[in-house]
């Protein structure tokens, strides 16, 4: 009956507990990333800028690839882009990081991950506006969809990235080579990923091999959300599915690897 | 009633030999690479049983290497035993290391909060105790600087200062008494007593035997994974200071 008693005024404080420690570790991050640099948030959006400036000058002008609004279809897929690289590519070092701190309390740790990718989420949001000035200049105008689809596509890709991310921090406890691998695999993924091309311009003996890349449907989505304001039902159940593969993939290593961090780090 | 009890507790590190080793190394002696992963472990704790009463002081000893914070790390739930039970009641706080937890670029302010977060406390019952916190430290006029601006006594004043306000009904302390200038060190003493008298169960680890002795109603004593005695401070200390000035590690029992 007690134990009982204390189980149920337990559970809202663990929530309450679980909820502040993902905000204020958020906090954290947002608070740190940018406090000695000079441009500060600027980055957020300056980084993803840039990269579409080199891509648009190396395929749109050099190379000439055929796609209409070429820098605007850069950006829409680019800026989503930013958010998925940036996280895998720190997640490495999450838990290596804060070795003191995991060594000596028992926390739940894998807000770490969360708070990394909500922090990441948080400078996507931030860059948003940037894209509308990207529409504006190339006459489209943003519609009612963007309501549902924002926050929609925003959970779709936290949870997938959180997923991968918790992986990564994880096994890499274990194998730190993966720290070399992920490099590589972000910058690969990101050649096979339909970000400075279109997917009709694959080749069809390899269309279908596009859609084994987790990140193909989530990157189309947000694509064709911001270039036409649309969403299609077939893409976000897809790209929802990956994510939840992801999510439970991740967590259960994490689940399985968790005990033996103190351990290894 | 029994705050932390060990039940013939075990716990071996697997040499994790591809991390230190390398690919290199391992593929030139394969058959060892092979053989080592099965076999070698290093035994940091076998078969070592205790009992801490609730509000009992207890000190560990021994030479480095000899299982304390590996012990410290299963009370606090960090590692799990390999074999036997590892019983703890209640909310577990250690004492962590200089600044572990911190981040530089926050104010202290936002440093309690984190910290105290970290440490197992909401964000409302952090900010209720963030008064008492920064009393403690002595740090109010520095309360809104980032921490990068501290100095590491001031660093450490601040990570002991929360600590200690949360409530813990297990404290460990791992070594950090040391912190902070003589003022602040005999505070800190003050407050163990003070957490001594309101029975708070406190676990020590420390070299200091003069801490032990000051502190702690008993003492285990540790020697390669094994308990080899345990007394009274007044029974151990003694023995211990001598094998470890003798230089040889003890094998019998106390």
């Amino acid at each position: 009956m007690d134990a009982l008693h204390e189980d149920r005024v337990a559970a809202p404080r663990r929530r309450e507990y679980l909820r502040d420690l993902i905000v204020v570790l958020t906090e954290k991050e947002i608070k740190g990333r940018y406090k000695n640099s000079w441009l500060g948030y600027a980055w957020s959006v300056l980084n993803p800028l840039a990269f579409a400036t080199v891509y648009y000058l190396a395929f749109g002008v050099f190379m000439r690839v055929q796609i209409k609004d070429y820098p605007l279809f850069l950006v829409a897929g680019l800026f989503p882009w930013q958010w998925v690289s940036h996280s895998m590519g720190t997640a490495p070092n999450i838990f290596l990081a804060n070795a003191s701190l995991l060594k000596k309390v028992q926390f739940a740790r894998h807000a770490l991950v969360a708070s990394a990718v909500l922090s990441d989420g948080f400078h996507f949001v931030l860059s948003i506006p940037v894209i509308l000035i990207f529409l504006a200049i190339y006459h489209v105008a943003p519609t009612w969809m963007w309501l549902i689809g924002l926050p929609l596509l925003i959970g779709i890709q936290f949870v997938m990235v959180y997923g991968m991310s918790l992986l990564i921090a994880s096994v890499n406890l274990f194998l730190r080579d993966l720290d070399r691998l992920t490099i590589l695999f972000i910058a690969f993924l990101f050649y096979l990923t339909p970000i400075a091309y279109t997917s009709s311009m694959i080749p069809e003996e390899y269309r279908l091999y596009m859609y084994l890349n987790p990140f193909t449907p989530l990157v189309l989505n947000w694509q064709q959300l911001f270039l036409t304001g649309t969403l299609s039902g077939g893409g976000m159940l897809a790209a929802g599915t990956m994510a939840i593969v992801s999510a439970i993939t991740g967590y259960l290593t994490y689940s399985k690897l968790a005990p033996k961090f103190a351990e290894v780090i | 009633m029994i705050a932390i009890r060990f039940d013939n507790v075990s716990k071996s590190y697997p040499r994790y030999l591809h991390v230190t080793r390398g690919l290199k190394a391992s593929l030139l002696s394969l058959s060892q690479t092979v053989r080592a992963f099965k076999q070698e472990k290093f035994l940091a704790l076998h078969s070592v049983s205790f009992e801490v009463e609730m509000g009992e002081s207890v000190g560990l000893v021994g030479p480095n290497g000899s299982g304390k914070s590996t012990t410290l790390a299963l009370i606090a739930g960090v590692l799990q035993a390999e074999a036997g039970r590892v019983n703890v009641r209640g909310h577990v706080c250690p004492l962590l290391e200089l600044g572990a937890g911190f981040h530089y670029d926050l104010t202290g302010r936002e440093n309690i909060v984190l910290n105290g977060i970290l440490l197992g406390l909401t964000r409302r019952e952090v900010t209720a105790k963030l008064h008492d916190i920064v009393a403690f430290s002595e740090l109010e006029e520095f309360l809104d600087q980032p921490v990068r601006t501290y100095s590491s006594g001031m660093v450490a004043r601040l990570g002991f200062s929360i600590a200690i306000h949360l409530d813990p009904d297990i404290l460990l302390i791992d070594e950090i008494l040391a912190v902070g200038d003589l003022h602040f060190q005999a505070k800190c003493r003050e407050k163990m007593k003070w957490f001594k008298n309101r029975k708070t169960t406190i676990v020590l680890v420390s070299h200091s035997t003069s801490d032990i002795r000051e502190l702690c109603d008993r003492v285990l004593w540790l020697d390669h994974g094994k308990l080899v005695g345990e007394g009274t401070p007044n029974e151990i200390v003694p023995l211990y200071e001598k094998s470890q000035l003798v230089g040889n590690s003890v094998t019998a029992g106390v």
